[in-house]
């Protein structure tokens, strides 16, 4: 019988190898998928062809899948900074809540603003908004030591019932039949299309914030703080870094790009703000960055597999009658195998000499 | 000119129509908003779907647990091009996201269930519920002994709060001491948080449970209880046997039929459609057997009263929750009225918040 023992490795795993291991985890998941497809009665092959055409397979496949994959992108941008300091910011749906708001009070107070002061001005807001959102768990944790998982996660159902509490009430449409939802934007507060593709300006958004984000761990003296003190606190506070004026950076940063993905969900995507806004992008942002280890690029490349799989997955229920909890399977199975792939990292299998 | 082409238009089609109007292969599709094993609001609309796929040259598909919202917006855009013929979408908040999509594709018919907007390809669709709901109240208000009525209710829009109301209405109507107290759950698809809201109302005395929720979660936390309760969507009698009074009931087949066959004509127009118990979308699940004769029939009467259209419910006067008069005497609240309704009427407990 073959036996197993984990040893650590003396460097850990290079590209090519973690490349291999994670096309392996992506087989697998999608092995156990096509298994799941074939009890169900539906052809494997079939199934995973049509998911794969649903997501990515014709144009409309995929600029839906880019778009959906917006917002997530921000979010698990937005979580990974805080991530790196190793603070659990599992909040980031509340700080997209939050941003949405501040954006849609900037729109409906001032819809007549030009554009160009317009929208950066409900960029500002809603970037404050989540910011400050963030920011409120980082104080508590500072100061009587709270618990920022509990903290942030608390403040998520806050967020959302402030949001209902705005659009049931003082923000209602005043024509929608008593309905939630506030006016329609005004056209200046609307983030248009690229062009005659189905995606919006939002995509650059996210491809400058990212380098930005990319840029600032490489190349600043904080993002080496950051990182330095995530990897070792007290080493870091040994060392005299500003532990603490970090964790706040961290979560005001986390905060205002949660907050920028609700600006432009709101703005580009739904042009007003209602309820149903929120679909659960800020806990798919955690997936998200966990599955691409914190990297700006690899959440870039996972956010769109991820939401290009959820798109995929309405074209395998309308073709195939799949129901919809498989696409929650096939999630929960990549990120199992792929975070469990993680473990050949640091560490590897050697068979146990007898 | 262009009135000519238009008409021109409508007799090549109505030609094309006639050539292969039987043959005319129709691809249906619905987007539901909870699974269709919810045995409640979307299981119930996929019943209707499941007629129209038996009609022959008629194929259906569908999307489940789509959210309401963009997410919604690209299902509906991937079933027009795919060349769906009709596509139903039967919940609010799929209005705005049809009403773009439905712009991208003026050839397809959509039909959207339970909101006000309306396009040249796409209508609105609902029933008239409150029908059956004033009904299910007379049940609960005549089996109550402690005169506290629960209802499990998911959001404070107008179609839940009308039902809320013409429910309360037929309370009062045989218990006029009885108080409706309503919970909001703010969710149309939770089977965990509708049983712990009904928990809760059970908690302050309540006897009867009503529900407007998408799954049987209020009837199971009634039967546990030992208590009644009034179901909603579909008979939910085998949920909780002892408990299941009754339920106002959808029955979405016949109308449905008549939206795919009036396409497949060439005859259907866009409209605002909101039939109810007379034309057999709306009914009263059959009662339980702990209801007595005496009530059974009073119901009964109640109900063809309601389909031969001289009971309407909303006739006034009808005070809100403050005693204030919001329909006068003798006033018939209009559909705008009811459509756009956001306050409850007297003997509710609660916020309409």
């Amino acid at each position: 019988m073959l036996r197993m023992r984990i040893t650590k490795r003396q460097e850990p795993l290079g590209i090519g190898g973690s490349c291999f291991v994670l096309l392996t985890a992506l087989s697998l998941s999608l092995l156990v998928s096509a298994v799941l497809l074939y009890l169900g009665g539906t052809s494997p092959i079939r199934g995973i062809s049509v998911l794969f055409q649903g997501a990515f397979g014709s144009r409309y496949a995929l600029e839906d899948s880019i778009l959906k994959a917006i917002p997530i992108f921000l979010c698990a941008l937005g979580v990974a900074v805080a991530f790196r300091l190793k603070i659990w910011n599992i909040g980031a749906e509340g700080q997209f809540a939050l941003g949405a708001i501040g954006a849609t009070w900037i729109a409906l107070s001032f819809p007549a603003w030009p554009k160009f002061i317009l929208l950066p001005a409900m960029i500002g807001m809603a970037m404050a908004a989540g910011g400050l959102w963030g920011l409120i768990p980082a104080l508590l944790r500072q100061k009587l030591r709270t618990n920022e998982i509990i903290v942030t996660l608390m403040m998520n159902y806050i967020a959302i019932l402030f949001l209902d509490f705005l659009v049931y009430g003082v923000w209602k449409d005043p024509t929608s039949f008593g309905f939630p939802m506030t006016p329609g934007f005004s056209e200046q507060a609307i983030v248009g299309k690229i062009g005659a593709t189905a995606v919006n300006w939002g995509l650059v958004h996210c491809l400058v914030l990212g380098t930005l984000v990319f840029f600032f761990f490489r190349f600043t003296r904080i993002g080496f703080e950051i990182k330095a003190s995530g990897d070792n606190v007290r080493a870091a506070r040994y060392a005299g870094l500003p532990y603490d004026r970090l964790v706040m950076l961290v979560m005001v940063m986390s905060g205002a790009l949660a907050g920028w993905a609700g600006f432009l969900e709101a703005s580009a995507t739904v042009n007003r703000l209602q309820p149903s806004i929120m679909v659960g992008y800020g806990y798919t942002a955690i997936v998200v960055a966990w599955l691409a280890r914190l990297h700006p690029l690899s959440i870039g490349i996972a956010a769109v597999l991820l939401a290009g799989l959820r798109v995929g997955v309405e074209s395998l229920q309308l073709d195939l009658q799949v129901p919809a909890a498989f696409g929650g399977i096939i999630e929960g199975l990549i990120l199992l195998t792929v975070l469990a792939g993680g473990l050949f990292t640091h560490y590897r299998l050697v068979p146990r000499k007898h | 000119m262009r009135v000519w082409k238009a008409l021109l238009a409508v007799l090549l089609i109505g030609a094309v129509n006639t050539a292969y109007g039987a043959d005319k292969e129709m691809k249906v599709g619905f987007v539901y908003v909870s699974p269709i094993g919810d045995a409640g609001y979307s299981y119930s609309h996929d019943k209707g779907r499941q007629a129209i796929e038996a009609l022959p040259g008629v194929t259906t598909s569908y999307v489940e647990a789509v959210p309401e919202g963009p997410d919604s917006e690209r299902v509906m855009q991937n079933m027009a091009r795919k060349e769906f013929d009709i596509i139903f979408a039967t919940s609010f908040g799929y209005m705005d996201p049809m009403l773009k999509v439905a712009k991208q594709f003026p050839k397809t018919v959509f039909m959207h269930c339970s909101g006000f907007k309306t396009a040249e390809n796409m209508g609105n669709y609902f029933g008239r519920m409150y029908q059956a709901r004033y009904l299910s109240g007379m049940v609960a208000g005549a089996m109550t002994k402690g005169n506290v009525l629960g209802y499990v209710a998911a959001f404070p829009i107008p179609e839940v709060i009308r039902g809320i109301n013409a429910f309360t209405l037929g309370v009062k109507s045989v218990n006029p001491n009885a108080t409706v107290r309503v919970v909001w759950t703010k969710t149309w698809y939770d089977p965990a948080t509708e049983k712990e809201a009904a928990k809760s109302l059970l908690d302050v005395g309540a006897d009867v449970i009503a529900q407007h929720q998408d799954s049987p979660g209020p009837q199971e936390a009634a039967q546990e209880k030992g208590v009644y309760s009034i179901g909603y969507n579909s008979d939910m009698a085998t949920f909780a046997p002892k408990a299941h009074l009754t339920a106002p009931v959808w029955n979405w087949a016949p109308y449905y039929t008549k939206v795919v066959e009036d396409v497949r004509k060439g005859t259907w127009k866009s409209e605002a459609a909101w039939p109810g118990m007379a034309d057999g979308v709306v009914d009263l699940a059959p009662f339980g057997p702990m209801v007595p004769k005496d009530v059974q029939d009073k119901v009964n009467a109640e109900k063809a009263k309601i389909v031969a259209g001289t009971q309407k419910i909303f006739v006034g006067p009808i005070k809100d929750q403050n005693g204030e008069v919001k329909i006068a005497d003798g006033v018939v609240a209009t559909d705008p009225e009811l459509l756009g309704m956001t306050w409850f009427v007297e003997g509710v407990v609660g916020t309409t918040k």
